[in-house]
């Protein structure tokens, strides 16, 4: 086992410098401000109105912990997706059907930071059944049903700080990923001196099953690695699909300023960790195992109320308690962010965001420098693979600070660089630069259209960019984040629109409409709605008492509640409306909203039932309303709530009717 | 009666026998909001949506200005014209096997009369579902009625509604016509 001691003392100058140095590399090549005559990159994006867009596009929300979608190429916003965050708007985490996605083992997180969407893949391709995205701050990841655009499932991942690797699929959707990105000790709740760093902190890499049926998640192993930040993990295609690859940086071990004592060191790795073996060793009963607090909610039917799983312990393999080697580093330069596969499973590609070239691996010379045991020692009983066994190409020239690359599937690999705000374009076969193209401002990840998949579709190009500066109508000191969308049917790059979007979009995903718009619901349907308090017919419309929980159950119809008055409420009483909208009909939706309540409204589907939660303080008459113009008559759609006082004997009523 | 007549005549009684399993009337109704569209089937047992809810939103939509809700049980003629087309296929059949042209000649009579009764009783179904409304509706249009096209279209409030015979009435036609062929090719022929 070799130490990180040698490394750490291999440092090397950086910041002024480094950029003075970048500065002077580069301001011979600038990429260019090159955009497709206006009229022709109108005509490009141009959606009559009524047609529908080709693709979906699912951009992270980031900080809004989000997921939004859009459609391409016109750049029409079609929702917002809540998922991390409490989402007043819908009702979304503060229902009492939600709330209990919220859950984690340090309680209810109302918020997060969604980073990377995953469509899940059949054959290495998105197969638009479910979308999975991270949470990087809490870390979580969640499952979005593709046929209602509802978040279904959330599951914590244990000893886990900062869930960035993270929510990438396996070819056939076999296992969702997660990693440690801020590496920290792995027991729960240890307590220890930060700069024990080395000897306290672990990293960990999470493999979570996904039920082929129903989409549910399982964390089924995780595995302890050296206290490096994993940043970014893919997993491979085609010959390289049974492993996933996760990058490091801070191999420095560094736990204080780390801009600087992370960035020392010339190479970092990418992380090879054949994830079929590994379960195959989980199955063998290779794995310890571990006490974890973590929590699993998700919803057991159609509707309902999400349940809320505390799980206590989790399956752990550590590589040092194995003869087997099942993970590899490969040493790469230079605290490299992404790592991205190209379509045919052999290119491993690096963002080495501090190094002046792309790095990229080869997978077949890989597996013959594990044959060859061509190793540069070993990190905790991980071999370290030769770095010139495996590497395969070095592009020169990309710009300063390349982050993640994306493939057309025609040989071409496109790279987003964030410090020289722009898109390099390069060849899979010579490893040079070809084409180059400005970003507005500061791009982070880039998306093509089914760009990380076996087959992409060489249409659309996403750039994800981190300042909007002067690129729109100014809007105060913080902006929106943009998105530029470019064409590269053509041999080059060209601009086509700049729209700003939601949040702080990191990744996106982008599924031909075709392949997912007919599975998309129009209502609930009644007969199937499995939620406990519904009411299927409005004739089983009523208030019942159980101590001091009153329970309304109420349909909604345009244009009416039922009931409309209730009476016999009391000061002190916690009332559940339990409402069903009983509409069969596609975006007919009614909402609910009462005067006072500490909460947000909600919004119902046709065909779905919701509580709302409501604890009046004080006595009066408090009145109720659908919030959605569901008809012509929706301001009528309201009702009464009388709250008397704790001691007051009115009876507990409630009508609809006649006056 | 020719062989081939009584084949044919036989063949024309069973052309009614799609009505089981086929719709032979259509009510489409497009609106600003229903660019799908929607509407209903009428067969002779039953009366359904074009889509799984249409008819809960016909329903719905038409409580507003208090037209009586549309369910398949209140109406007494999906009762009988099973009845009625069941017994009209064996009196057919039976002219088959006869060989009567008169037997032919009645059928159609029949036919025609049925014909009549179920398009009066059609209409005067519409006029009481357009105009005997609730009193309490919310919309009150003065001097609007809802009655709904016999055959054609017609535009009420917001709504354009069409109402023409369906793929079931094809059928109906193919037999009739059939049958009446019959009956001028037996007449012609016996006539020399």
């Amino acid at each position: 086992m070799k130490t990180e001691k040698s490394r750490i003392l291999r440092g090397m100058f950086f910041g002024a410098g480094f950029v003075a140095l970048a500065a002077f590399l580069f301001t011979g090549c600038p990429s260019q401000d090159r955009m497709m005559d206006t009229r022709d990159a109108a005509q490009k994006v141009y959606v009559a109105p009524g047609d529908h867009d080709e693709y979906y596009a699912f951009l992270s929300g980031g900080y809004s912990g989000q997921l939004s979608v859009w459609g391409l190429p016109s750049g029409r916003f079609l929702k917002v997706v809540p998922v991390f965050s409490q989402d007043p708007e819908t009702g979304y985490g503060y229902s009492e059907e939600t709330k209990p996605l919220f859950q984690t083992s340090y309680g209810f997180i109302p918020w997060d930071d969604s980073h990377h969407p995953h469509i899940s893949q059949t054959d290495g391709d998105s197969d638009g059944r479910w979308i999975f995205i991270n949470a990087n701050n809490t870390p979580r990841i969640a499952r979005i049903d593709l046929d209602t655009f509802e978040t279904k499932e959330i599951i914590e991942l244990p000893n886990t700080g900062g869930n960035h690797a993270s929510s990438f699929v396996t070819s056939n959707t076999e296992y969702v990923i997660g990693a440690t990105r801020f590496s920290i000790p792995y027991e729960t709740d240890l307590d220890v001196a930060i700069d024990t760093y080395a000897d306290n902190f672990d990293g960990a890499l999470s493999f979570l099953s996904v039920d082929p049926d129903n989409g549910r998640m399982d964390l089924k192993f995780q595995i302890v690695v050296p206290p490096y930040h994993y940043d970014l993990g893919r997993a491979g295609k085609g010959p390289s699909a049974d492993w996933v690859f996760f990058t490091t940086y801070n191999t420095e071990l560094a736990h204080t300023m780390l801009e600087v004592n992370a960035s020392r060191n010339d190479k970092d790795y990418i992380a090879a960790v054949n994830w079929r073996r590994a379960a195959e060793l989980v199955e063998e009963g290779h794995g310890r195992t571990m006490s974890a607090e973590y929590y699993h909610n998700y919803y057991e039917g159609n509707q309902g109320y999400a349940v809320s799983n505390r799980k206590d312990e989790v399956t752990v393999l550590y590589p040092e308690d194995i003869d087997e080697n099942f993970m590899y580093f490969l040493p790469t330069p230079k605290s490299p962010h992404g790592v991205d596969i190209d379509p045919t499973g052999e290119y491993i590609v690096g963002g080495g965001k501090l190094a002046t070239v792309i790095p990229v691996h080869s997978f077949s010379r890989m597996l013959e420098a594990i044959d060859n045991e061509a190793f540069d020692g070993d990190s905790r009983g991980i071999p370290i693979l030769d770095y010139d066994a495996t590497i395969i190409g070095e592009v020169e020239d990309p710009g300063l600070g390349p982050l993640h690359t994306e493939f057309d599937g025609r040989g071409y690999a496109y790279t987003s660089v964030y410090i020289s705000s722009e898109i390099v374009k390069w060849s899979l076969d010579t490893f040079e630069v070809v084409d180059r193209i400005d970003a507005y401002y500061s791009i982070g990840h880039l998306m093509i259209t089914a760009g990380d998949n076996v087959n992409p579709e060489p249409r659309y190009m996403l750039g994800l960019t981190k300042t909007a500066k002067d690129r729109y109508l100014p809007t105060g000191p913080k902006q929106n984040h943009p998105a530029q969308l470019y064409d590269i049917s053509g041999d080059r790059m060209e601009l086509l629109l700049d729209f700003p979007t939601i949040g702080e979009p990191h990744y996106a995903q982008a599924i031909a409409a075709d392949q997912i718009k007919d599975q998309v619901k129009q209502i609930y349907e009644l007969e199937e709605n499995d939620h406990p308090n519904a009411i299927l017919g409005v004739a089983d419309n009523r208030v019942e008492r159980d101590g001091n929980n009153v329970h309304v159950y109420m349909a909604s119809v345009r244009s009416h509640f039922r009931p409309d008055n209730i009476e016999g409420i009391r000061v002190g009483d916690t009332v559940y409306f339990h409402l069903t909208n009983v509409e069969q009909e596609w975006d007919v939706v009614h909402g609910i909203a009462i005067k006072g309540a500490e909460n947000a409204e909600i919004l119902v589907a046709p065909g779905q039932t919701k509580t709302l939660k409501w604890e009046p303080q004080r006595t009066g008459i408090y009145p109720f309303y659908c919030t959605a113009f569901c008809s012509a008559l929706h301001q009528e759609m309201q009702g009464y709530v009388r709250v008397s006082a704790a001691d007051a004997d009115v009876p507990l009523t409630w009508r609809t009717g006649t006056n | 009666m020719k062989l081939q007549s009584r084949i044919a005549m036989a063949v024309a009684a069973l052309m009614l026998l799609p009505l089981y399993f086929i719709p032979f009337w259509n009510i489409s109704m497009t609106a600003p909001q229903y660019p799908e569209g929607i509407g209903m089937y009428i067969h002779i047992d039953d009366v359904q949506g074009h889509n799984r809810h249409d008819l809960r939103s016909i329903n719905t939509l038409n409580h507003y200005i208090g037209m009586k809700e549309i369910h398949a049980e209140d109406f007494p003629e999906f009762d009988i014209m099973p009845w009625v087309i069941g017994i009209m296929i064996g009196l057919g059949l039976l002219a088959a096997v006869t060989g009567s042209v008169k037997l032919i000649m009645t059928w159609l009579i029949l036919m025609v009369i049925i014909g009549i009764v179920g398009l009066v009783d059609f209409y005067m179904w519409g006029y009481d579902y357009g105009h005997n409304l609730n009193p309490d509706a919310p919309i009150k249009v003065p001097g609007m009625s809802y009655q709904p096209p016999l055959i054609g279209c017609k535009q009420l409030l917001n709504i354009n509604a069409c109402s023409w015979p369906y793929t079931g009435s094809i059928f109906i036609g193919i037999s009739v016509l059939g049958a009446a062929g019959i009956a001028w090719y037996e007449k012609k022929i016996s006539g020399i």
